[in-house]
């Protein structure tokens, strides 16, 4: 069964409740009942399985059998069965190591797939799954949704925003209502057949729903930066040669691993290259020269927040740069409505749900007017709507003549904003190329560029 | 992707010293420490250091982990050392070099040695030892509460995750244009800063590992049963009887040499 809900829809909750971690007393405002066979979820606890977004805080130990054993041993399974019942799990989900392999070592969608047979193990009778597969690239993701589609005898309940990928794995679709009540309950061609516009309009991805491309009208401009045989030690290769250009958006792509992330941060100035030459030399510029030159959103948004209201957040980086505070307040009032947070100026930061800290995020970077702006995965976890604003502010950016570098997996967001396509660890493919589809296991940092 | 990725992969002991149980082997460090803690003379560490030092081969811990798990016990000792020789109350003897007489330099090396005596087993027992294989030991030798030890445990798993953290809040305050430059209230300032959100995003992982944790039945109530086996053999009980006879047979020698000082009452 597939659940779906816009962001604040309440499904985390909902999720929480039924795997019995959720204790009504504690948290105010609960209405209704939640039953797990006939019972209380927190009697019923040993029967359901929660597997969550992020594979990082799910693993306990250090090895991969210890981890998977640690469910066992809290459920008091017998030490002469434990074992086979790892290895068994292990088997389940397809691990390619024995037992010994630090889970350390494994890429993310190693990782999913272990706390998947922690889980498993147990032999739940419902399995929880909250966005399993929205913080891998998309070779981790098709890991994790083969073990799924494998899963036998167990009721299976998906929290998915990439509802195409996953709907081969379900046969029952369920929308929430925020604040309440069931929207849709059905099999998933009916669903969407009737209300998939509507479902669209809300944040849900609905399949089959065209994107729309919104790639550079004219041709671009004069080069903004310039990147020759950068070299990093936590990068398998060199960087390609890059040159990015006012009014152009480039897309970064490459598997997990290929050190993506150190390129954003080498090209926008944050990390000092080992070798190779950047000009403008970021890297070596006081930060406040930097800001006003390149912009850097990173991967977690929270990262970037260091003021105590969203207003105070646009502020901060025109004061750095010595703009006088009515100059400043002029800047933040254009982002607040540009990024549609005029309502939650006076909000925390890290109180905004994520599509609001993704549009924050790139507001911070944009509020010292960079010439270059470096995005790294922009688009992560974000839900449909998010997506397409996200879109539409970075197109209207590179069309008022900024230079975007998007490190990016999401093969449609590429798609969609690219003018360019570069792939670490291979050759630069033209507009339109796309990236090969899957592009092959973690270790494979070869590119393809069809002809 | 982990940018930290070595720092976060376990060596994995293994070797005569790792394969003894664990608690057996923090009551022989603390026997041998004890006996150390008691004795002010030289003859005692002396003696002591010269056991360890011929444990390292029987212990099968590589050369080069032991340096490294003790990198920072052999820096202090160097500079309690330095730092009696020059600075200390004893001023006999011919004098050396500027404030460093035979005296004073007899009183740092002394305290440098004790410092190295009393802290190397410690450190050999801990590049010898599985984090893990202690939790372990600790909860069915010890009877040490589950939720500690592998709570512990879980957390000293995210340590790696909080220095890439660290470094990840660094780079993201420069893209904001905010750096400290040569001022340095403006760097404790903004050190302090980081440290907070440091901390804040901390308790926000740690309370998901938690909840990871408790969805998989910890501390459900249920009996726990315990997948790897820690028991107490022959070759532990050698161990630690073998410790508390160096730490004995050090005062022992000491005292039958006269150069025996303890810690009270001399």
């Amino acid at each position: 069964m597939l659940l779906l809900a816009p962001s604040g829809g309440g499904k985390s909750t909902l999720l929480a409740a039924l795997a019995g971690l959720h204790d009504p007393e504690s948290s105010g405002r609960s209405k209704g009942t939640v039953l797990v066979d006939g019972r209380d979820p927190r009697q019923a606890r040993l029967r359901t399985g929660l597997v969550l977004q992020d594979p990082q805080s799910q693993l306990v130990m250090a090895r991969a059998g210890d981890d998977v054993a640690f469910g066992l041993e809290n459920h008091g399974v017998p030490r002469e069965r434990m074992w086979q019942r790892v290895d068994e799990a292990l088997a389940a989900v397809g691990f390619p190591y024995g037992r010994d392999r630090p889970t350390a070592a494994l890429s993310g969608g190693e990782q999913q797939r272990l706390a998947l047979a922690g889980v498993l193990a147990l032999r739940p009778g419902l399995l929880l799954l909250d966005e399993p597969t929205a913080q891998l690239d998309p070779a981790g993701a098709a890991l994790v949704r083969d073990v799924l589609a494998r899963v036998r005898g167990t009721t299976l309940l998906l929290v998915e925003h990439r509802v195409a990928e996953a709907l081969p794995l379900v046969d029952r679709v369920v929308v929430l209502e925020p604040g309440g009540g069931v929207v849709v309950d059905g099999p998933p061609a009916a669903v969407f057949a009737e209300h998939g516009a509507a479902l669209a309009a809300r944040g849900v991805w609905v399949p089959g729903l065209p994107v729309p491309r919104r790639r550079a009208a004219g041709a671009p401009g004069a080069a903004v930066l310039t990147a020759a045989g950068l070299r990093h030690p936590r990068l398998r290769s060199r960087l390609p040669d890059l040159v990015l250009r006012a009014g152009e958006a480039v897309a970064l792509t490459g598997p997990n691993g290929a050190g993506k992330s150190t390129c954003a941060r080498m090209v926008g100035g944050l990390v000092r290259p080992a070798d190779g030459e950047l000009a403008p030399p970021l890297h070596r510029w006081p930060a406040r020269a930097l800001a006003g030159f390149a912009g850097s959103v990173f991967q977690d948004p929270e990262h970037q927040f260091l003021s105590r209201t969203v207003a105070d957040e646009l502020e901060l980086g025109p004061l750095r740069l010595g703009s006088a505070p009515a100059t400043a307040r002029r800047r933040r009032d254009e982002l607040l409505a540009r990024l549609q947070l005029e309502h939650l100026a006076e909000a925390n930061p890290f109180t905004l749900s994520g599509g609001e800290q993704r549009r924050l995020s790139v507001g911070t970077a944009l509020a010292t007017r960079p010439q270059l702006l470096v995005l790294d995965e922009p688009t992560f976890g974000q839900d449909a709507r998010t997506w397409l604003e996200l879109l539409d502010l970075l197109a209207g950016l590179r069309d008022d003549g900024a230079a975007l570098l998007a490190v990016t997996h999401d093969e449609a967001f590429a798609e969609a904003l690219a003018d360019r396509t570069v792939v670490l660890g291979g050759e630069v493919a033209p507009a339109g190329a796309g990236v090969g589809s899957g592009a092959g296991a973690d270790s494979a940092p070869a590119a393809t560029v069809p002809s | 992707m982990s940018l930290l990725g070595g720092l976060a992969v376990p060596e994995v002991a293994d070797g005569r010293l790792a394969r003894r149980n664990p608690v057996c082997g923090l009551l022989g460090v603390t026997l041998l420490t004890l006996a150390l803690v008691v004795s002010l003379d030289v003859v005692t560490p002396l003696l002591v250091l010269g056991a360890t030092l011929l444990a390292v081969p029987w212990s099968e811990v590589p050369v080069s982990r032991l340096l490294r798990t003790a990198r920072l016990l052999l820096v202090s000792a160097v500079a309690v050392g330095v730092t009696n020789a020059l600075f200390g109350t004893t001023r006999t003897g011919e004098v050396l070099l500027g404030p460093i007489t035979t005296g004073s330099a007899e009183t740092g090396l002394a305290i440098a040695l004790r410092v190295v005596a009393i802290g190397l087993p410690g450190i050999l027992l801990v590049a010898a030892t599985d984090p893990v294989d202690l939790a372990d030991s600790l909860v069915q030798q010890l009877r040490v509460p589950v939720k500690f030890a592998y709570g512990t445990l879980a957390a000293l798993r995210l340590l790696p995750l909080l220095a890439e953290e660290w470094e990840t809040q660094g780079l993201a305050r420069r893209a904001r244009g905010v750096d400290a430059g040569r001022n340095p209230v403006a760097r404790l300032a903004l050190f302090a800063g980081q440290v907070l959100s440091l901390l804040v995003g901390a308790v926000r992982r740690g309370t998901r590992l938690a909840t990871a944790m408790d969805a998989r039945g910890f501390g459900s109530g249920l009996p726990r049963t315990a997948a790897r086996q820690q028991v107490v053999r022959t070759p532990d009980v050698v161990l630690v009887l073998a410790c508390t006879a160096v730490g004995l047979g050090a005062i022992v020698t000491s005292v039958l040499l006269g150069t025996w000082r303890p810690l009270v009452g001399g």
